[in-house]
């Protein structure tokens, strides 16, 4: 046990996730030894944070603004709508630099044990989005589990009737692995998702 | 290889392993079957994985690193899957070493909605029935297994089996609700169903608040218990939407806990009006709550009912 402020600073860092009680004292223990101009900019960042970041109106993305980056630019296919779970995950799917379409990030995926249905999720602001008629396609990136799925099931079945292309992320082998070490569930995805090489 | 004071701890000698249990060869070691009933994150890439197996009972492993894209045994480890699996036994949670997929009920399960609320509903109440670790629960085990296989097929409307699964369940528990005749006194006609007495009850025995499910609905019960889908297949839906308000709010009793998942449970068949929660999207039509009348009380006797862990379709 340390003095009050000390120990108030470990109990508040033991708190991230992640972090457990040796990791939050050798975090405390290198802000107590840092230039305090370092923490400062630190102990700013986090404040601006929580000031000054949102959720996008449109998308549901985190934003600086009322309408996030992706949003407000103007080069994006509005035709096309990426269903994610989460705003990290908008992040991963930007760094393919594949996609020029904009997302809907749904805030989770359902999953009734944890009392989380279609009405905890951002679902009736994506029917909002679709019922202009400009949007043709929508990608179903949500997680490739179980709940990701039931999500991009009940999706599916919920828009059919406004006659969108709907399409889910394809899912099989990652590149750069061997093919014997693939469990069979993904493998057999593999299969399923196989695609006609015309060379 | 650097000793480790503390893992000899956990580990313990040989000589101390309680005798008797899944450790009484004198290896940390053991290998199971089991169910996957649900998955909880931890820390940066692994997961508690809770699971009901044949032999063991209600067991907590962790699985580690199976959240990362690389993993050899992530996929295996999902809910509603049937696995052979090996553990390491530890102090508090067991280590998951190795996991081959018995049935991956999961896919089929998951491709239809409706399939996929009542499956976690069942999950749930697996989960919940099987309060301690550890404790074998074969009979428990089997009839979530035939329930998931039947819920996959495809063969039975998922709300009928999720019912069946619930009836069975409690069977199973020793509290399966008298139906043939009055809980209370034995008489044949019993027309109230009330949970306090625990099934049906006739007029004289009958307490204040008991619900008068039609006589249908109290038929589709007893063909949910005893596996008679042809009956069951063809009642009409009101009997089937009386009968699952009855059952869950009978299953919620006995529990004295409420199933989470049964606030989502899509009740949709063909030809039938979907029944919404108030303030629901049009879109997501649902509730499975309690039938008029049915409020709690004490259990009753148990309706002999045949050989419930087996599920027939």
């Amino acid at each position: 046990m340390y003095e009050g402020v000390v120990q108030n600073l470990i109990d508040e860092l033991g708190l991230l996730p992640g972090v457990g009680p040796k990791s939050a004292q050798r975090i405390a223990f290198h802000l107590l030894a840092a230039d305090p101009a370092d923490v400062k900019r630190l102990a700013h960042a986090l404040l601006e944070v929580k000031e000054k970041v949102r959720f996008c109106r449109v998308c549901g993305n985190v934003a600086a603004e009322e309408e996030c980056r992706i949003c407000r630019d103007q080069r994006r296919d509005p035709q096309v709508i990426c269903v994610v779970e989460e705003p990290k995950d908008v992040v991963a799917i930007e760094r393919t630099r594949e996609f020029r379409g904009r997302y809907h990030v749904l805030g989770g995926a359902i999953s009734p044990i944890d009392g989380v249905g279609p009405d905890d999720l951002k679902i009736r602001e994506l029917m909002v989005r679709l019922a202009d008629g400009q949007v043709t396609e929508l990608i179903l990136a949500t997680d490739p589990n179980l709940e990701g799925e039931a999500t991009a099931t009940y999706l599916a079945r919920l828009v059919k009737p406004l006659g969108l292309k709907v399409t889910r992320l394809a899912s099989g082998l990652p590149v750069g692995g061997d093919l014997e070490y693939a469990d069979e569930v993904t493998l057999g995805r593999a299969f399923e998702g196989r695609r006609l090489l015309d060379v | 290889m650097r000793w480790s004071g503390r893992k000899a701890l956990v580990r313990g000698p040989r000589g101390r392993r309680p005798p008797g249990g899944p450790y009484d060869d004198g290896v940390s070691l053991y290998r199971d079957e089991g169910v996957v009933l649900r998955t909880q994150k931890l820390g940066e890439a692994d997961r508690i994985i809770t699971l009901l197996t044949r032999r063991t009972g209600k067991v907590r492993g962790v699985a580690k690193g199976v959240r990362r894209t690389k993993s050899r045994f992530g996929a295996r480890l999902e809910p509603f899957s049937h696995v052979d699996l090996q553990l390491h036994g530890g102090r508090s949670l067991d280590v998951i070493t190795q996991v081959e997929t018995l049935h991956p009920y999961g896919g089929a399960i998951v491709a239809d909605y409706p399939r996929y609320t009542a499956g976690t509903a069942m999950l749930e109440t697996a989960d919940r029935l099987t309060v301690g670790e550890k404790e074998p629960a074969l009979r428990q085990f089997l009839l979530l297994v035939g329930g998931l296989r039947t819920l996959a097929e495809g063969g039975h409307e998922a709300r009928l089996v999720l019912d069946a699964f619930f009836l069975r369940s409690l069977a199973v528990a020793g509290y399966a609700p008298a139906l043939a005749e009055c809980a209370r006194c034995g008489a044949e006609a019993a027309r109230a169903f009330a949970i306090v007495a625990g099934g049906v009850v006739c007029g004289a025995c009958r307490p204040p608040g008991a619900a008068v499910p039609a006589a249908e609905t109290i038929a589709l019960m007893i063909a949910l218990l005893r596996g008679d889908w042809a009956a069951a297949d063809a009642s009409e839906p009101r009997h089937r939407t009386e009968c699952s308000g009855l059952v869950a709010a009978y299953l919620q009793w006995h529990l004295e806990h409420g199933i989470r998942s049964l606030r989502h449970v899509e009740r949709e068949w063909p030809g039938a009006p979907e029944a919404r929660a108030p303030g629901a999207f049009p879109w997501s039509g649902r509730s499975h709550d309690a039938g008029p009348g049915a409020a709690g009380g004490r259990p009753g006797d148990a309706e002999p009912a045949p050989d419930p862990h087996v599920f027939r379709t």
